[in-house]
């Protein structure tokens, strides 16, 4: 062996003691955050704003504050690419981590969300879905480590077909019409469905289910099939590449865009601005109050953060996801600080910390406390109701930015709530979980 | 100087070379015994179970999956692009066996069995797309094996009976029960996965060393020849198809039940099937021991070069060294194999003639 060989294999090996999870010199005093992201890939567009929103809230609070109540916040990156095996390996990797282990899990990934669901009950680790993940982990009994913050997709579906009927002129109007879903094949795409055949059943639409395969630039088919059929509108279930796509064959086929209305994760600017011009009209709904914009967090953020260079944001910058990233890290975070008024101001566990999401309470006095005032509702979660608040507004596209065209609207338990118990009871049985009993306090 | 064998039967063990016997059964021993050992009482580097469930374990079922690619591609010649969907085979039909089919009354079968049905399964189907290779060969049979994998990513995404009628199409494993005996922390994961590795490992060495592991390669090295040296072409090329895609349907069940928990047919996509061809190719086609070391290197090499920046702390986000990864890796392998055509195999089997011809080897 020559020299360098030689020394390039000391090199090696020297490399794979340190990343053995033995060398793992990290602060006693720092609750380890880790954050499951994708910066490449199909998906990289959306996955960037979302990750850069949350990494900056994460250095806004251990620059302005010292970290939550004096505990610095260690995270950690690792790259999914939206793959769920390496979700799996980003998982294992990071689980264990800092002086407690990790706080709580978001992995921005329907499919990955479905795989983790089982490691982290037996890990005892919360994983935080806002916005996505299963729809029958809203019930906390159940899913006693699932949070989907903020809605699921059975609100969405709901809210979005409250929009639509609306826009019809009220709900009777909705009987004999045609709504298409057009989504991407996957857990994610597919949620939404029951309750939309629960709301067709209720309301006399027939549901065209278009499903579009990944990555989701393939769709000439899917709108040829729409250019045939002419539903009155369409439902957009897309993430990643299938967004912008799918605006633009709407286009090419002459579909009117002010009949399509995307879900909150195909509302955001990377969505709309490959296709222009094409895209003007385009609507979706927004997760809670507000899309895009700056609040008083931002300006937090500016001072703190981006004075000094430690930014991580560019064109992104109060962007819809970078926001919706923000706020993400911002319940995690406000679930760990209730946590500390039970356990102590020190690094907590997976388990101290899954106390304090569930019993997490924030008026609006206190979002307006955090800076972020106008970008949420009111939540309030329980151990019946792990999904806290469940309003959006609709915002179209006018080619330059979104603009809000509607009020709040709140998605309808009475529709999704025997759903939520159905499914949610058959997991329970499959999987042999005592459902737990949320009378009785914690 | 040198291992004189005096009768045909030790002249024709799976490992003639002493020196590797006793390397296999430390091997065992190791891999059997003291890791098990390690991991329960956290010497490094099983402090956490990270080691075991990330890399053991994945590193475990994909050779395995490779073993079985191997006997098509290595030991028989043909090219298969299908492994994928022969993983997804094994792991939805066993999925099916594991919670009972109750359109035709059947109950919920043990593990095990699910696990072998859901192997059969995926060699039934492997068999049925193996049809063309009697007709086609080289890349024209790929492309028709890349039929497999569309056609079965197509069927295990729009067919509902498939996932039990599941809302989101992502199906979760059955209660692992093996023998009445719940597996469910890492350790006996790997065991079980583990078990199931050593066993297929001793069935296909000793298939590919028999009378149809010289059928097979008589077939990959000069088809025709052996046509003309008796052998049946058609029996020859559909057992490859059969044996491969059964011990590739069990890898894929292992992969759904002990891996990932819930899955969804994106985890078996034209991806995995390339990267399985990949891990065999490097190794060493018509190699068992090639199988375990392009698994080796494919799963874990990335995973190294992801962790190594941070851990050395070089301050780059985790999308460029995940695109740098790619160009390293991708160089990687581009080096090995102007280097070394025939794989790793090749590689061990150089510096072991080197080492028996020592201290004067040529």
């Amino acid at each position: 062996m020559s020299v360098k060989a030689f020394k390039l294999a000391l090199a090696a090996v020297g490399g794979l003691a340190l990343s053995s999870p033995v060398v793992m010199a990290q602060g006693q005093n720092e609750q380890f955050i880790p954050l499951l992201s994708y910066r490449t890939g199909a998906y990289a567009v959306n996955g960037i704003p979302w990750a850069n929103g949350v990494s900056d809230y994460f250095n806004l609070l251990n620059e302005r504050d010292g970290g939550i109540n004096g505990v610095k916040i260690a995270f950690e990156e690792c790259e999914t690419g939206y793959a769920t095996d390496k979700g799996v390996e980003c998982y294992e990797r990071l689980k264990g981590k800092g002086a407690t282990g990790a706080a709580f899990f978001n992995p921005l990934s329907t499919g990955i969300t479905f795989a983790l669901t089982e490691k982290t009950l037996a890990d005892k680790i919360p994983i935080i879905t806002m916005g996505y993940g299963r729809a029958d982990s809203k019930n906390g009994a159940v899913f006693a480590w699932n949070f989907p913050f903020l809605g699921t997709y059975w609100s969405a579906a709901d809210i979005a077909m409250q929009h639509v009927a609306k826009e019809m002129g009220g709900e009777d109007k909705l009987k004999g019409k045609k709504i298409a879903l057009v989504f991407h094949d996957s857990p994610y795409g597919k949620e939404p469905i029951p309750t939309l055949q629960v709301l067709a059943k209720k309301y006399g639409f027939t549901l065209m289910e278009l499903p579009v395969t990944h990555p989701g630039v393939e769709q000439k088919s899917t709108w040829l099939q729409i250019r045939q059929n002419r539903p009155d509108y369409v439902l957009l279930w897309g993430w990643g590449v299938m967004n912008g796509t799918s605006v633009k064959e709407a286009a090419a086929v002459a579909y009117p865009r002010d009949k399509v209305i995307g879900v909150w994760w195909s509302g955001a600017e990377p969505d709309v601005l490959p296709a222009g011009d094409q895209a003007i009209g385009y609507k979706a709904l927004t997760l809670g109050q507000s899309g895009a914009g700056e609040f008083a967090v931002h300006a937090a953020l500016k001072q703190h953060v981006y004075a000094k260079n430690k930014g991580i944001a560019k064109d992104d910058f109060a962007q819809v996801l970078y926001n919706r990233g923000m706020i993400n890290a911002m319940l995690g975070v406000e679930g760990i600080r209730k946590a500390m008024t039970r356990y102590g101001n020190k690094p907590l566990t997976g388990e101290q910390i899954r106390w304090g999401l569930e019993n997490l309470d924030l008026p609006a006095e206190r979002i307006k406390e955090l800076g972020f005032e106008g970008m949420l509702t009111p939540v309030k979660i329980t151990c019946n109701d792990h999904e806290g608040a469940r309003s959006a507004r609709v915002q179209q596209w006018d080619g330059k930015q979104w603009k809000m065209i509607s009020d709040m609207y709140t998605a309808r338990q009475e529709y999704t709530e025997p759903l939520v118990k159905e499914i949610s009871s058959k997991y329970a049985e499959e999987k042999k979980i005592t459902a737990r009993d949320c009378s009785k306090p914690e | 100087m040198g291992q004189f064998k005096t009768s045909y039967a030790k002249d024709m063990v799976i490992f003639p070379i002493r020196q590797d016997r006793i390397g296999v059964y430390l091997l065992l021993g190791f891999a059997l015994v003291l890791l098990p050992l390690m991991m329960a009482f956290h010497v490094p580097p099983f402090r956490t179970d990270y080691f075991l469930l990330a890399i053991l374990l994945p590193f475990l079922i994909l050779s395995l999956a490779a073993i079985g690619v191997n006997i098509l591609v290595g030991y028989c010649g043909q090219i298969s692009l299908g492994s994928g969907a022969f993983m997804a085979i094994g792991a939805y039909m066993a999925y099916k066996f594991g919670t009972g089919i109750s359109e035709i009354g059947l109950p919920p079968l043990p593990i095990v069995f699910a696990i072998l049905l859901g192997g059969l399964s995926a060699a039934f189907f492997g068999v049925l797309f193996g049809l063309p290779s009697l007709r086609i060969k080289g890349l024209y049979l790929a492309v028709a094996t890349l039929a497999a994998q569309f056609f079965f990513d197509w069927v295990f995404l729009r067919v509902k009976w498939f996932t039990n009628y599941a809302p989101s199409g992502s199906v979760s494993a059955p209660e692992l029960k093996f023998f009445g005996y719940l597996v469910a922390t890492p350790v006996e994961k790997y065991m079980v996965a583990l078990i199931f590795v050593i066993v297929f490992a001793l069935i296909a060495k000793n298939l590919v060393r028999g009378n149809i592991g010289r059928q097979w390669m008589a077939i990959r090295d000069m088809d025709i020849a052996a046509e003309l040296m008796g052998i049946r072409p058609l029996v020859a090329k559909l057992s490859a198809f059969a044996v491969s895609s059964f011990i590739i349907g069990v890898a894929g069940a292992l992969w759904a039940f002990l891996r990932l928990g819930t899955w969804e047919p994106l985890a078996f996509d034209i991806n995995r099937s390339l990267e399985l061809l990949f891990m065999v190719i490097i190794g060493g086609l018509g190699s068992i021991l090639g199988s375990f070391l392009g698994a080796a290197f494919i799963l874990i090499v990335p995973i190294f070069l992801t962790v190594l920046p941070a851990e050395l702390g070089i301050p780059i986000t985790t999308g460029t060294v995940s695109h740098l990864q790619n160009v390293i890796f991708g160089g990687m392998i581009c080096c090995i194999l102007i280097k070394e055509p025939l794989g790793f195999a090749r590689l061990w089997q150089i510096g072991k003639e080197k080492l028996r011809m020592w201290p004067f080897p040529y």
